[in-house]
């Protein structure tokens, strides 16, 4: 097995007429490491995953994906290794659920004509759809379908899985089961790339996040470098003993800017070098306090601060 | 190969599941039986085999019915997979474009041959028991070319609709077109040409230009090939005075609609390799 770079691009570039749909976008993805993709509606996310699988051809620069160009006739062999799972995922509806996860095991090569029984069961079962199995995909739900959806992209043990969109019309559930899966893909080497829109539960569940917007790479890297990168502060939520709001409130008054009181307690925006000192003042302060609470910048900031028009290049 | 196998054989398999297979060989059977009873009764004193009229009453309800199921078969498999938003996972998988076009063409085209072999093979089992056995034997082999030549118009159709289906981008202009060409090569070709020889203009022609004129819609290769095959079935249809002129014989025929099948094949894999998914 080699160890290849999943992903590797550099200037990578595709434009429809004028339009820019992705624009010198230079990323390398290592096995075993899981990236989201975000970005706004038309940012590039879907034309990145179209260019990987060699769907479409670069106008610009170059990509290998499990050390392959997608556009070479070696990539067929490689394409055995990639699981995908579409936007918004569909199949035949008369077969079942089992009968279509035979049909792209037999077309990657999983098994023979009738695909390896076991490993399709075995998929099934990660997936919570072993009753449903026999029932004509028809009958599903958008869960279950997205759950299929999720077990096609799993055959075959793939190096690489791209994930568009995953957790649309999953329930919390079927949520947690996905991002077990993940991890299990993750411990066995695999690349995972997913796009998504729910920002909130990729922050924890992803190494790395690469911020698509107009076509370009607005930012990649962990949450946390992004965080300090953008100097985003942190907000402090203080909440005195009763009796004791009117001297906290005398206590910062005028120190920070931004200080506001809603329901007794002070929020107070400050920089990440100001945080420690300012936690030290709180606790030996003279104001006695109930509670402090320390929120740091989401994903969801920082995915707004990068994408806003005229935000850092 | 493996990869067009699958493809073919999920393709067979759909069209055995939803019963299209079923119906298109009742259909088929029923109307060539129905073709072939009502034929055979007039044998006595025409002194014509049964089987010999039932090849000229069945290639021309073939040459409306076959085209018209081919094209209906074919016509949604690009641009449907297309819509309903399951192409682009199947170009995912270790496949290449020309080989998903490969694989349907040759599941429908199996499909289809089932059809016309039982359909069309009903009507001549119930011909040789209604004749109780004393059917003219010389008459099998325009039969046996007369299911042959259906399967090759039916594939000369299939390529057409493939064409058509990976050429355009939603599905209703697939079916527009798909009607359209049914319309011009089974309907106005003949007509148009009727017109042509008809007036001024066929005192310029000479017989080559008819031939050409003539070979190069497949329907009427199809219909030269089972109408001017033998005397007997030139007497029948009253095809023998352009049979004459295209004195052309079996073989070149087939090769002619083989090479309409290749032709728009070639051109669906051209078309698809160029689509944008």
């Amino acid at each position: 097995m080699t160890h290849s770079t999943a992903i590797a691009t550099t200037g990578l570039s595709r434009s429809f007429g004028r339009l820019d749909a992705l624009d010198d976008v230079t990323l390398a993805i290592e096995p075993g490491e899981s990236v989201a993709l975000v970005g706004p509606n038309g940012a590039g996310k879907s034309t990145l995953i179209k260019l990987c699988l060699g769907l479409m051809k670069p106008s610009a620069g170059t990509v290998a994906v499990l050390g392959v160009d997608p556009t070479s006739r070696q990539f067929a062999h490689a394409k055995r290794r990639i699981g995908f799972l579409p936007e918004q995922v569909q199949f035949h509806g008369a077969l079942s659920g089992r009968q279509t996860l035979r049909f792209y095991a037999a077309l990657k090569g999983v098994g023979g004509w009738g695909a390896d029984k076991s490993s399709v069961d075995d998929l099934l079962v990660r997936v919570d759809l072993s009753e449903a199995g026999d029932r004509a995909v028809s009958t599903y739900s958008k869960g279950m379908r997205q759950r299929l959806g999720l077990a096609q992209a799993l055959i075959g043990a793939p190096r690489l899985l791209l994930l568009d969109e995953p957790m649309s019309g999953l329930d919390p559930d079927a949520r947690a089961n996905f991002f077990r899966i993940l991890d299990e893909e993750k411990a066995r080497g695999a690349a995972i790339v997913l796009s998504s829109h729910i920002l909130t539960e990729l922050e924890a569940r992803t190494d790395r996040v690469a911020i698509l917007a107009r076509g370009k790479l607005k930012a990649f890297g962990s949450v946390s470098k992004l965080r300090a990168d953008l100097g985003l502060g942190s907000q402090i939520r203080v909440r005195a003993v009763p009796g004791q709001m009117q001297a906290l409130s005398e206590y910062f008054a005028g120190k920070y800017s931004s200080d506001t009181f809603v329901n007794g307690v002070a929020s107070l925006e400050c920089s990440r070098g100001e945080k420690i000192d300012l936690l030290k003042q709180l606790v030996n302060g003279p104001v006695d306090l109930e509670n402090i609470e320390i929120v740091e910048p989401s994903l969801e900031n920082i995915f707004a601060a990068y994408t806003a028009k005229g935000g850092p290049a | 190969m493996r990869a067009i196998a699958i493809i073919a054989g999920k393709e067979f398999r759909d069209g055995v599941r939803n019963r299209w297979i079923l119906i298109v060989t009742a259909l088929m059977a029923g109307f060539a039986i129905v073709l072939a009873l009502l034929g055979s009764a007039p044998t006595g004193t025409t002194r014509v085999s049964a089987l010999m009229v039932t090849v000229v009453s069945l290639s021309s309800l073939s040459i409306f019915f076959v085209p018209l199921i081919a094209l209906l078969m074919s016509y949604d498999s690009i641009v449907g997979e297309r819509e309903r938003g399951t192409l682009m996972l199947l170009l995912a998988h270790p496949l290449a474009r020309w080989q998903v076009l490969a694989g349907k063409f040759l599941g429908q085209l199996l499909l289809l041959s089932i059809a016309i072999v039982i359909g069309y093979g009903l009507a001549g089992l119930a011909i040789a028991l209604h004749d109780g056995g004393e059917f003219a034997e010389q008459a099998w082999l325009p039969f046996a070319g007369l299911l042959i030549s259906s399967v090759l118009l039916g594939a000369v159709f299939l390529a057409l609709g493939l064409a058509v289906s990976a050429g355009v981008g939603e599905r209703g202009t697939a079916a527009g077109l798909a009607i359209g060409i049914w319309v011009l090569f089974v309907l106005v070709y003949d007509l148009g040409l009727l017109g042509l020889l008809t007036s001024k203009a066929a005192a310029f022609l000479d017989d080559g230009i008819v031939t050409v004129l003539l070979l190069a819609n497949p329907t009427d290769v199809y219909r030269i090939i089972n109408l001017a095959g033998s005397q007997e079935a030139q007497a029948l249809s009253a095809l023998s005075g352009l049979a004459g002129a295209v004195a052309v014989s079996p073989l070149p025929l087939a090769a002619i609609l083989l090479a309409w099948v290749a032709i728009p094949f070639v051109l669906a894999c051209l078309l698809f390799r160029r689509r944008q998914i």
